[in-house]
């Protein structure tokens, strides 16, 4: 059913009976072309620019729980490209334009907003690096705006401007950034992949990858086993697990990043703004719970849940930023599991394994890279060659000296 | 999370900053200067450096007591539950481990 306007009405002059579930509720089969394990925004994404892209359609997404169960509906909803580095900025603007047209290329209403972000600066020297990461912005065609201080003052006049320690100088804009609504984006994904024939399969956990003559063939699930000669692994947060299956370790740790949001309140916050002296961001949802969140905890963990420290690390940068979000309930906190790589960067790549194909590391950026990601991936799976705009996301790059590393902290992933 | 110090007892945990796996005490050596740009040598540092075991479960790690007496621990917790179950001074983990490969 092809979702319109004129759909609503029909279907509201027979009392919306005649609605049908969106997504199919397979059976494995024993055979696909493609199995792409994780059924999270990146896997489906994979999954509908393969049927869609490249015309495979015989695709199994595999998910060990219920759809929209991990990160995808855990994150804070935040789009933008405003990158430095050649090997993201292009992908990120790719990402960016695949969300500009996702809802028509869909059709699914995922609540695409483009309301900007604003990134803070608060000395003479962040200016200059936002020039400069803005003058990257350009060459990749994502636009973005330099702002002195009245103009940050004229788009946010609530923020703490005249702190001692940290005074807003400026900030780089870019307006076609904004929020979308998670949920609807692994909905819609999954609802466009299964209207092409792929078996979106939830329930469904991954015990063993099964390999002949040194090629995978198959992977052994809680619903029994399933065969395909290609493989891509999609598992943000438990990467380390399932690569452990054919036992690869990776340059990654698992960490967990906590998010929060507030009350209820009219509209306040135009747009996402981002702490440039801490690490706070903040946007507003449409329903007007002030969403926001910070730094990960730090050490490695499965949990999805966080601990207090954070909590108060992150309310008090909030507030220091914007002393009048203090009036506001905190009404929920929630942990997901972050894909911390050794550089910041994500990995779409080939493994050692013929037919086994990777893709993870996404840090807590993985959200707004899930159209590229799976655009990406999928161009991988189907031609075994890296997208012009995702080479520089090798697997072996740290063995080759070819880091992509966007913060230049260095081989510790928590500082990313 | 509160950390049992081997020493001091329970400490809070943001007391500590956090480093990462236990393995990284167990850094190769390179004894034949002629094998310092050799491609076993530089796999044994790129392992070393950037790849991890990354478990779901039980986990060694190392902290480092920087808001109190500035020793390195060896901290045993799960990663699933955040349930510590195990500290120990770093230098007796890495004098245990040392002493046993010289045997």
């Amino acid at each position: 059913m092809r979702y319109s306007a004129w759909q609503v009405i029909k279907q509201g002059l027979n009392g919306h009976s005649g609605w049908q579930a969106a997504f199919r509720d397979p059976e494995p089969k024993t055979d696909y072309d493609v199995i792409i394990v994780g059924g999270g925004g990146h896997g489906l994404a994979t999954a509908w620019y393969l049927a869609s892209v490249h015309g495979i359609t015989k695709t199994a997404v595999l998910e060990k729980g219920w759809l929209g169960s991990g990160n995808i509906g855990r994150n804070t909803t935040i789009i933008r490209s405003n990158y430095l580095l050649p090997d993201n900025e292009p992908f990120y603007e790719l990402s960016l334009q695949l969300w500009e047209g996702l809802e028509q290329d869909i059709n699914y209403n995922a609540m695409v907003s483009q309301r900007g972000i604003l990134n803070l600066a608060h000395s003479d020297a962040q200016v200059d690096a936002y020039a400069r990461r803005g003058n990257a912005m350009h060459l990749a065609g994502a636009g973005g705006q330099l702002l002195d201080t009245a103009g940050v003052r004229k788009r946010v006049p609530f923020l703490n401007f005249d702190d001692a320690r940290f005074p807003i100088k400026g900030g780089l804009w870019q307006e076609r950034a904004g929020t979308v609504r998670h949920d609807a984006v692994a909905w819609g994904y999954a609802r466009a992949a299964d209207s092409r024939g792929v078996d979106v399969i939830q329930n469904c956990e991954v015990t063993g990858i099964r390999r002949e003559g040194g090629r995978v063939v198959g992977v052994d699930t809680s619903r029994g086993q399933i065969n395909a000669p290609k493989i891509a692994i999609c598992v943000a947060g438990n990467s380390s697990r399932v690569m452990s299956m054919v036992d690869q370790r990776l340059p990654i740790e698992s960490h967990v990043l906590q998010a929060f949001v507030s009350e209820g309140l009219k509209p306040t916050i135009p747009g996402v703004v981002t702490y440039g002296a801490g690490h706070f961001y903040i946007s507003q949802s449409d329903k007007g719970g002030l969403v926001y969140g910070g730094d990960i905890d730090g050490y490695n963990s499965y949990a999805q849940r966080g601990n207090l420290p954070t909590v108060e690390d992150v309310a008090e940068g909030g507030l220091s930023l914007m002393p009048m979000i203090g009036r506001a309930k905190m009404l929920r906190s929630w942990g997901g599991i972050m894909d911390m790589s050794m550089d910041g960067s994500p990995f779409i790549d080939k493994t050692d394994i013929p037919g086994l194909y990777f893709n993870g590391g996404w840090c807590y950026g993985g959200f707004k890279a899930t159209p590229g990601s799976g655009y990406c991936y999928a161009h991988l799976i189907a031609t075994d060659t890296p997208h012009t705009v995702a080479t520089g996301y090798r697997l072996n790059r740290f063995r080759t000296g070819h880091p992509v590393d966007e913060r230049g902290a260095g081989a510790q992933p928590n500082l990313h | 999370m509160q950390i049992p110090h081997p020493l001091l007892g329970l400490r809070d945990a943001s007391e500590f900053v956090y480093l990462g796996d236990a393995s990284l005490l167990n850094r190769p050596s390179v004894d034949d200067p002629a094998e310092l740009g050799s491609d076993a040598t530089l796999d044994a540092f790129h392992e070393y450096l950037h790849l991890r075991h990354n478990p779901a479960g039980v986990h060694k790690e190392l902290w480092f007591h920087e808001q109190g007496d500035r020793s390195w621990l060896v901290v045993t917790r799960d990663t699933t539950t955040h349930e510590i179950l195990d500290c120990a001074l770093a230098r007796d983990v890495a004098g245990a481990s040392f002493g046993a490969e010289s045997t």
